[in-house]
């Protein structure tokens, strides 16, 4: 892990009292399968997550991390198995499917922030058309998240005129702005700047102690360390290995994830 | 190293004017008209033909006569005058301008396409500027069935009782989508409508026209021509293909196969065959499918296909600006659980459109020059007024003139609409994504 990686991890406390795992269940896959073509990218997968869970999910690249957590809410179709999310299972119904992503928050590398429409509008677009919340009431819900991340200043202006930073922690408000139970992070911070990353972890750390359940696929280990309580190896599309960061960090079982670990942490 | 030399700044620099070749006309001349021998060969030469050319036309077009019957007048005026060279005739313009504007449309009744023309102005104003008043929208709701009473006249009812047909469609969408659900509210909203013009709409305005006679002098579709003839299809043509090309595009890119093909098949079947071959389809042979005795308006036929023509090409237009949008855009909008319709309409085409504007402004412009083909159907464009007026032993023999008027005014139409597109692209510029 290099220097500007390493220096990401928290430098205060964390507020570990409002992170409570229920026995709730708010995720449950099992026997997932999917395929693109013929190629098998995720097999057999089972995995519950309960509410108030932080996971960090890592693994090599094209190990199938974004492909498991776009299925969670839909974006990607599975083949076979079952995705049963807050007591709603995926399938081809796409009224379930819309009901489950309006209830799930997502985070993409990219950020995929709106253009053509003003911070504000980016964050109330959602709860105005989706929720039918009043525009009034909307806008003063996105305002909160937006002082909650630190950019209310920024309200006004456009997504293209923002630091990478800023516009992932809009990202993030966007998503909070629909009250989400779950929320999904893939890679926010790997496009990142150094100096930006920082922030948007920040922003992560938060919300993790406020209690959110998340669901999260990054190469920051400091964070997955910090704030995690379960860690996930994925590699071939297989679930290779899961335990406590502590235990996953210090002892970890299969040579996989050995190999995995050395290569990241850098000896 | 030893020798490296070591510097530093105590004190900052502030700036300066640039030096006077560095700004200005002269600045400006000799960056671009005079940087190198070539381009100073360049602009000698262009200048020259510049000159040549201005030389030839000026006198010509400037010492025109305005005031004459006929071209032959026309000519001993200007041998009388004892000028060496051709001068224009101008005096065509001044005697036929109504025609070539309005075709043979009924003078006394002018004030009426005048009219359609002003209030289809304020009815497109909402539309095309954001800063015009949101109260408008209700005039460019009513426009199209008031421009079609005022140009074609005839009785009111036909035009409101088609107008309800629409109301009818936006009130199942409105207040049937509880009970039918929105899918089923959107077949209801279209087959309903359908059905009511197709059976009631007729008797209905029928018994409405005989129990309340009010109506204005109808005038038939024949005695359109000119500019009028030309505007009304060109209107018609780009406000119906508009929506009809992104439903296209968007039908092109479905998952769904059957709609998939059908645009696919639709697209291709009209581009790959020429206007042209349309025009004479819809003047000769919609006539063999039509049940017989409907008497279908040639002019509604040619705008029909004129719609379909140019909807094809902004389809394909619009297609490109969907493909340009990044895959996130779409994931980001679904990930917020925006449904299709929601994210076509609130994410997707609005970006999709803005990367399209100059495509699509193109296709307009070609299509309004396109109306002009209609005089191979025997409808009277302006070229074919100009023909017409030819006719006349008057003027018999006058080309340019009449050309240059006509070449003049669709300019202007087309330079507007360009320069339309190119504000509107830097108003909707909102910086990098
Ligand atoms: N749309 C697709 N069609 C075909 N194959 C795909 C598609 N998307 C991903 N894949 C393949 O599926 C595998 C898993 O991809 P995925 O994006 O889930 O990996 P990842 O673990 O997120 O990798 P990274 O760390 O690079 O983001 C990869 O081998 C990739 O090549
Ligand atoms: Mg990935």
């Amino acid at each position: 892990m290099t220097d500007a990686q390493t220096s990401n991890i928290q430098d205060r406390e964390i507020d570990r009292s409002h992170m409570k795992v229920s026995d709730e269940v708010a995720i449950d896959i099992s026997g997932m399968n999917k395929w693109y073509g013929t190629f098998h990218v995720l097999r057999d997968i089972d995995l519950t997550v309960y509410r108030g869970e932080r996971i960090v999910i890592c693994g090599p690249s094209g190990s199938g991390k974004s492909t498991l957590i776009r299925c969670i809410n839909a974006l990607e179709e599975h083949q076979q198995g079952k995705i049963v999310v807050d007591g709603t299972e995926l399938s081809n119904d796409l009224k379930n499917i819309d009901k489950i992503r309006s209830e799930v928050g997502m985070c993409f590398q990219h950020f995929n922030l709106f253009p053509h429409l003003t911070i504000l509008e980016n964050c109330t677009l959602a709860p105005i058309w989706v929720r039918k919340t009043p525009k009034k009431e909307a806008e003063e819900t996105a305002m909160h998240f937006l002082r909650k991340v630190k950019i209310p200043e920024q309200a006004d202006k456009y997504p293209g005129q923002l630091s990478g930073g800023q516009q992932q922690r809009v990202a993030i408000a966007r998503s909070l702005c629909m009250r989400p139970r779950i929320m999904l992070f893939d890679e926010p911070t790997s496009a990142l700047d150094p100096e930006m990353i920082k922030e948007v972890l920040d922003t992560m750390i938060e919300l993790a102690e406020e209690g959110m359940t998340m669901l999260c696929v990054t190469h920051e280990m400091g964070f997955a360390r910090q704030v995690a309580n379960r860690v996930i190896f994925m590699d071939a599309g297989q679930i290779v290995e899961q335990n406590e960061p502590e235990e996953f960090f210090t002892n970890p079982q299969s040579d996989r994830t050995k190999l995995f670990l050395s290569q990241i942490l850098g000896h | 190293m030893a020798n490296t030399p070591s510097f530093v700044r105590t004190q900052m620099l502030d700036p300066k004017d640039p030096p006077i070749t560095e700004k200005g006309a002269v600045k400006w001349i000799r960056e671009n008209l005079f940087s190198g021998w070539l381009n100073s060969i360049l602009t000698l030469v262009s200048l020259y033909v510049i000159y040549w050319v201005l030389a030839h036309i000026l006198p010509w077009a400037l010492g025109g006569i305005w005031n004459a019957e006929s071209l032959s007048e026309c000519r001993e005026i200007r041998d009388a005058s004892g000028v060496g060279h051709d001068v224009a005739c101008w005096a065509v313009i001044g005697a036929r301008w109504h025609q070539l504007l309005f075709g043979f449309y009924p003078s006394e009744l002018y004030w009426r396409p005048i009219l359609a023309l002003i209030l289809f102005g304020v009815a497109i104003a909402p539309v095309l500027f954001d800063t015009a008043p949101r109260k408008l929208l209700i005039v460019t709701a009513i426009m199209p069935f008031a421009a079609y009473w005022l140009l074609w006249g005839g009785t009111i009812w036909g035009p409101i009782v088609t107008a309800l047909g629409f109301v009818i469609g936006w009130a199942i969408i409105k207040y049937g989508s509880a009970t039918l659900g929105a899918l089923g509210a959107t077949i209801a909203a279209i087959v309903v409508p359908l059905l009511y013009w197709l059976f009631v709409a007729g008797a209905i305005s029928g018994a409405l026209g005989s129990a309340l006679p009010i109506g204005i002098e109808s005038v038939a579709s024949d005695r359109f021509g000119g500019f009028m003839l030309a505007i009304v299809i060109g209107v018609a043509g780009i406000v119906m293909s508009l929506p009809l090309g992104i439903l296209l595009a968007l039908g092109r890119q479905s998952d769904l196969f059957i709609i998939n093909k059908c645009s696919v098949f639709f697209i291709e079947i009209i581009r790959g065959v020429p206007l042209i071959v349309w025009l004479f389809t819809a003047s000769l042979l919609l006539n063999y499918f039509l049940p017989p005795g409907t008497n279908f308006d040639l002019m509604l036929r040619v705008i029909i296909m004129v719609t379909l023509f140019s909807s094809a090409y902004i389809a394909e237009v619009v297609r490109g600006g969907l493909a340009a949008l990044p895959r996130g855009q779409y994931e980001g909008a679904d990930s917020l659980g925006l449904d299709y319709w929601q994210s076509m309409q609130l994410i997707i085409l609005p970006q999709a459109l803005k990367i399209s504007i100059p495509g699509i402004v193109s296709t307009f412009i070609g299509l309004f020059k396109d109306t002009t083909l209609v005089v191979f159907i025997g409808l009277l464009d302006p070229i074919g007024l100009s023909n017409a007026i030819r006719a006349d032993a008057a003027w018999n023999g006058i080309y340019w003139e009449l050309f240059i008027f006509i070449g003049l005014c669709f300019f202007i139409f087309c330079f507007s609409m360009s320069r339309y597109s190119m504000w509107l692209e830097r108003k909707l510029h909102t910086g990098h994504r």
